[in-house]
């Protein structure tokens, strides 16, 4: 262990001439692949996102006397060592490997590597692993919207995987507003999914913000984004995604499949769109009512007043009572997450905090030690100056320690983030619900609406004697209209089945996959800090033996 | 009351060699059971002092007496006067802040700290003969108060050293009139390097000291008291520095005056003034206090040294111990913490599993 101790020693010289403990900080590795499908918007948020990132992650010479190689990784992610292409590479860490016969050293075997979040992975070795790379500039040609030259940024988006309906490997450039469009045709066509949210699009114009950085961040949100996509087991196989991911060239996904909206651009009447002329396929009434339809918007929104949000007593609602207690479940467990969350956050800050106090304690002998090494006049100077040394050893060596633990630590409890995004989905899936069953009320009233106005035209047209043409013309009328928008209520009914049955098979999804999630969060989180907590026993024991020898001298004075 | 038994050989001796008991001469010192005493702003802590000894000059083998933490200032003023050249063993610091004044935490840092004061003076082969120890070791509370209260610093000095502080102020105002910055000073390059490391010896400590601080606030260990009696005593030799450029501004001072009465008296030989025997009678005064101060001064500078290597030496000690120390608990501490999180470790398998 002399070796070591040298070596630690002239780090922590290193150390001593840069005056500043701050720069020591480590490499922190921001951007791992997760192995759980319930990514939520952890890279959404613009500032907030990363509230347990360290300040400032800088490499520094830390890393290269390192005798640990890199951070502990002890939640692996199936992904992870394979995607070479990863711009926050991990050093090697066969600290890995050390950290296993360490757990083998005590005889304590947790299987082996720690715990992988088993559900995430499929059945068999199908993968489809995604990166985002090189953003370049590019100049666009002017269109429509906008006059003259417009430059924006595309990103190389290089996939490898052995699905079937994909190329082997491919890379496709594509800007950001392709993966708006993406996100947004993914959420017409999976309503009722847990979705992963997309990277946000705004940029607070007060903040000044360096393009170059701006072109980092965003580059490391979609590709977090697209790789959450990859992860969830319905998604990866949508065909929205393959074309994202293979089609070369300009992107074939239409912005949106609102038949609605897209008509109105071109100012034809929505209500005459919706009751009378079949020339659009009622299937298409039952996507949800954008920004456009302001009349479909005003008719669903008068609905929703006059039945209350949920509240209604239709036979389409008899799952709502099990819909319901499931839902305060997850707005519970959506609390409870938020105080785990803030409390991780405490014990991260805490954690940094003994780590830098340890360091510059360290530093503070490291002078001591110079000093007195080189003013020493006394052969007793040169002996405290020895014991000194064994004390920055291991101050030094605990300081990096807790921050690597540190790091280790935020990794693991970043889990929780996800699941707060996640829940953010989760809220969004159950909005579709609520919409979709919406519409079928609004569409269910509608119908209700013509059928009392034709049986009063009848009952009217009973009366009076022949001749009456234009009374029965409008009664034909209401009828075709009334079956036109029977035909789309039994579309939205369908609808809102199937965004129920999805709804259905995410939160078991959820609920299960959550349930490893955690456990395999808390144990790693145990472990790391037990192994951790051992090392530097194990480094204070050193000195402790060290110094064994004044033990015996005299008693001890300066226990509290 | 004291009762003084001079040992036959006289003086405070140490080792009778008529004495009987085989024993070798101890003097050990506690300071123990801190009680409150008093109300409000008055109230103070009190402490028991015993005493463990063969000291022929006390009462012995043990004597238990009640002492406050003004007669630990008395005694280590009285040391500093007369030992000078000594570096007197340091004391805790008052506390400022009212309301840790009395809690659990202060009240044993600062006991231990009292404890270990006495016991180095006690220690000490100079220190520990010394009549003010004895006082304070043995006499009972009202001769106690009685002495504590004569003793209120510089007031208490002698007229002869009132004198002395009237030529002392003369010649500061004098150096200033004559513009005289610099203060007469030694020019002893080892004792150059020796000042220059204390007082950066005070700096780093005080550093290290400070992260020692804050790190206890988290790791509940107390290194920081350690280090902090290492400052103190830093802060004391800087007290024995001072006293030694005293002793040599005085001896240079004697000697340029006795020089100027020197030149004064062959003027009066000369012409045969009869100012003459009253210059002579001067003359011998001043040079008996001129040879005084030399001798004050090389005895400082002979005990410094000798003290500075016995500094080196306990110092060594001290910090090793609590180097050590350290190191044990924070061993021990994170032993703890790896242990109980592992025990949770089966806890979590059952869940899991189930």
């Amino acid at each position: 262990m002399m070796v070591y101790e040298d070596e630690a020693f002239q780090e922590a010289h290193l150390y001593a001439s840069r005056e500043e403990m701050e720069s020591l900080a480590l490499h922190d590795d921001g951007n791992t692949n997760k192995s759980s499908t319930f990514n939520g918007s952890a890279n959404g948020r613009d500032d907030n996102e990363h509230h347990y990132s360290l300040p400032s992650p800088v490499t520094v010479a830390e890393t290269t006397t390192n005798e640990d190689g890199g951070p502990l990784e002890l939640l692996s992610s199936p992904h992870g060592n394979r995607n070479s292409f990863n711009s926050f590479l991990e050093p090697p860490s066969y600290a890995d490997a050390m950290f296993r016969s360490f757990d083998g050293d005590h005889g304590k075997q947790i299987n082996g590597l720690g715990v992988v979040s088993t559900s995430a992975q499929s059945t068999s070795s199908d993968y489809l692993e995604i990166s985002v790379t090189h953003p370049r500039k590019e100049h666009g040609v002017a269109n429509s919207r906008v006059s003259g030259v417009n430059t924006y940024v595309t990103y190389l988006i290089t996939t490898w995987t052995n699905l079937p309906e994909f190329n082997d490997t491919f890379s496709v450039r594509r800007r950001f507003s392709d993966v708006v469009t993406l996100s947004d045709r993914l959420l017409d066509s999976y309503r009722g999914f847990f979705l992963p949210m997309r990277p946000d699009k705004g940029v607070v114009e007060s903040q000044v913000m360096q393009k170059q950085k701006f072109v980092e961040q965003r580059r490391i949100a979609v590709e977090m984004y697209l790789r959450n996509l990859a992860a969830h087991p319905v998604i990866r196989r949508s065909e929205e995604l393959r074309v994202f991911l293979q089609v070369q060239g300009k992107l074939p996904l239409v912005k949106t499949a609102d038949v609605a909206s897209r008509v109105l651009d071109g100012a034809v009447k929505l209500p005459k769109q919706l009751f009378r002329e079949s020339v659009i396929d009622p299937s298409e009434v039952v996507h949800p009512a954008r920004g456009k339809d302001l009349l479909r918007i005003f008719k669903e929104m008068r609905q929703s007043v006059t039945y209350g949000w949920g509240g209604t007593k239709t036979p389409l609602m008899e799952e709502d009572k099990e819909f319901m207690e499931k839902r305060m479940k997850l707005q519970d467990f959506e609390l409870q997450l938020t105080n785990v969350s803030q409390q991780a956050e405490s014990l991260v800050k805490a954690q940094q905090d003994i780590g830098e106090s340890m360091g510059r304690l360290g530093l503070a002998f490291v002078k001591l030690t110079k000093f007195e090494t080189e003013e020493a006049v006394f052969n007793s100077q040169k002996v405290r100056a020895r014991d000194m040394r064994s004390v920055v050893t291991s101050a030094v060596k605990a300081s990096r320690l807790y921050r690597e633990l540190n790091a280790q630590t935020i990794k693991h409890l970043e889990k929780l983030h996800d699941y707060l995004g996640a829940m953010l989905a989760v809220n969004s899936a159950h909005s579709d619900r609520s919409n979709a069953l919406l519409t079928v009320q609004t569409l269910e009233s509608e119908v209700s609406t013509l059928n009392s106005r034709i049986e009063k035209l009848e009952a009217v047209a009973f009366k009076v004697f022949g001749g009456d043409r234009s009374r029965i013309q409008k009664i034909e009328e209401l009828k075709e209209a009334m079956r036109v928008t029977d035909g789309a209520k039994d579309c939205a009914v369908r609808e809102y089945k199937r965004i129920k049955e999805n709804n259905k098979s995410e939160l078991e999804r959820l609920d299960k996959e959550r349930r490893d999630d955690f456990f395999g969060m808390l144990k790693g989180f145990v472990i790391n800090q037990a192994g951790y907590a051992e090392k530097m026993a194990s480094a204070w024991e050193t000195t402790a033996n060290a110094t064994s020898g004044y033990a015996q001298i005299c008693s001890s004075k300066w226990d509290v | 009351m004291i009762t003084t038994q001079r040992s036959a050989t006289g003086g405070g001796g140490l080792q009778s060699p008529r004495s009987p008991s085989s024993q070798p001469p101890y003097l050990t010192v506690s300071v123990t059971d801190p009680a409150k005493m008093g109300n409000g702003v008055q109230a103070y802590i009190s402490y028991k002092v015993i005493t463990k000894t063969n000291f022929p000059d006390y009462q012995g083998p043990e004597k238990i007496v009640i002492r406050r933490y003004t007669d630990f200032v008395w005694l280590r003023d009285r040391l500093f006067e007369k030992y000078k050249g000594i570096f007197i063993p340091p004391l805790p610091e008052k506390s400022t802040v009212e309301k840790f004044r009395f809690s659990a935490e202060f009240i044993e840092m600062r006991r231990q700290a009292l404890d270990t004061f006495v016991n180095r003076i006690a220690m000490h082969h100079e220190l520990q003969q010394s009549e003010d120890l004895r006082t304070f070791l043995q006499a009972d509370e009202l001769t106690m108060e009685r002495a504590r209260s004569q003793d209120t610093g510089i007031f208490k000095r002698k007229p002869s050293d009132l004198m002395q502080i009237f030529r002392d102020v003369q010649s500061k105002v004098s150096d200033v009139v004559l513009g005289k910055e610099k203060p007469v000073e030694e020019t002893n390059p080892e004792y150059e390097k020796l000042k220059r490391y204390i007082f950066e010896l005070e700096d780093h400590l005080a550093e290290a000291q400070k992260h020692a601080y804050r790190l206890a606030h988290h790791l509940l260990m107390n290194f920081e008291e350690p280090l902090k009696d290492y400052v103190r005593a830093v802060q004391s030799i800087k007290g024995t520095i001072a006293e030694r450029a005293n002793a040599f501004r005085q001896q240079v001072e004697l000697a340029e005056t006795i020089k100027l009465k020197e030149i004064d008296l062959n003027k009066f030989r000369l012409t045969r003034s009869e100012k003459m025997s009253e210059a002579e009678h001067e003359y011998e005064e001043l040079k008996a206090d001129g040879e005084e101060a030399t001798k004050r001064f090389e005895t400082i500078v002979r005990l410094m040294n000798e003290e500075i290597v016995r500094f080196q030496d306990q110092k060594t000690q001290d910090m090793g111990l609590a180097f050590h120390e350290f190191a044990k608990g924070q061993a021990r501490l994170a032993n703890g913490i790896a242990d109980a999180w592992r025990s949770l470790l089966p806890k979590l398998e059952a869940l899991s599993s189930s």
